[in-house]
């Protein structure tokens, strides 16, 4: 850290670490959870709405809610596909199009396209893959949860 | 499985996230026609009853400066899965471990883990130091880092026999979407 750096700069850093290191579970299940939360960290509850609105706005927090246990609500799945590489990119445009696919990567191997999806059922699930299959021509690979070893608690982010 | 009316409602009403408002519970609660504090008792219920594993501040890794991030997938003998499994989902660093089916000929892993870290050679040592301490030296394995990003966001479940909120839905989704 600089020598120079502005303290009122170096406060705001300090509460968007602690925004987004220390509330990533047990968010105050309070009336007002933005008013308590400043409580704790000795700041307003302005400055904690307004830090969260900026770090939401620039894409750092995706949102501030719940993470729902796969298979509780619905059906959930991972699948690959290996495509050439010159149709990578419409095959990926292909597969995002689909409302039900919730992340789509381009990863470092012969299978190259990993996307998950969420359906309310898994007949759902299996519908989209056809079609995924027919629309493209290529087979999709399905990897199913077989037994989930993480408990997903949150990020240490380890400033 | 959630099975009641007003579980579903909630679900929809909080999936997409919390407004930044004084009272936010209660802001939920009025599009859904529940009070404040039935609101927050039935999120609490779902939170005990494990419907959802976390409530809170999602964060994505990649905006933060984790730029490199790898799903390592493992070819582990079957009887020995799910101790391994223990043992790699002990790693701060591993955000995701999961057992799923073998695809021979083309797919021989059946382990799956996802590895964060600022860039390549800390998750290539995150490796290294995963393999030394579960002792999976002789177990193949390969690293499939992540190249582009075609989309992101928050699971969005669209619960049975239900009007779907086309309007929050969209902007939610366009939010998250960063290509």
């Amino acid at each position: 850290m600089s020598v120079n750096t502005d303290e009122a700069a170096t406060r705001l850093g300090e509460l968007e670490k602690c925004l987004l290191n220390d509330f990533q579970r047990e968010f105050p299940l309070s009336p007002t959870p933005y008013a308590d939360i400043a409580a704790r960290l000795g700041t307003t509850e302005q400055a904690v709405l307004e830090t969260l609105e900026r770090l939401q706005a620039q894409g750092v927090v995706s949102r501030i809610g719940p993470v729902f246990r796969p298979h509780r609500l619905g059906a959930s799945l991972l699948a690959a596909m290996a495509v050439p590489a010159e149709r990578l990119l419409e095959v990926a445009e292909l597969v995002s199009g689909y409302p039900e696919v919730n992340h789509n990567y381009e990863r470092e191997h012969r299978f190259n396209l990993w996307f998950v999806l969420t359906a309310a059922s898994a007949g759902r699930i299996e519908e989209v893959l056809e079609e995924i299959e027919q629309r493209s021509g290529l087979p999709v690979m399905a990897l199913p949860m077989v037994e989930s070893y993480h408990a997903d608690l949150g990020f240490d982010l380890k400033w | 499985m959630v099975e009641n009316t007003v579980d579903h409602d909630l679900i929809e009403a909080i999936q997409g996230g919390l407004p930044l408002v004084a009272r936010p519970y209660a802001a939920i609660g009025q599009r859904i026609g529940l009070t404040e504090s039935e609101t927050i008792r039935r999120i609490a219920a779902l939170i005990q009853e494990g419907a959802i594993k976390r409530f809170g501040v999602v964060v994505r890794h990649h905006e933060l400066g984790y730029r490199a991030n790898a799903m390592v997938v493992w070819d582990v003998p079957d009887h020995e899965v799910s101790a391994l499994g223990r043992c790699l989902g002990r790693f701060d660093c591993v955000t995701l471990c999961y057992r799923r089916p073998r695809r021979p000929p083309h797919w021989p892993y059946n382990l799956f883990s996802m590895i964060h870290g600022r860039d390549r050679q800390t998750v290539l040592a995150h490796v290294a130091h995963i393999v030394e301490v579960c002792g999976l030296e002789d177990v193949r394995h390969e690293v499939l880092f992540s190249r582009r990003r075609f989309k992101q966001r928050g699971a969005f479940y669209q619960l049975p026999n239900r009007v779907p909120q086309v309007g929050v839905r969209r902007r939610s989704a366009e939010q998250d979407l960063l290509v």
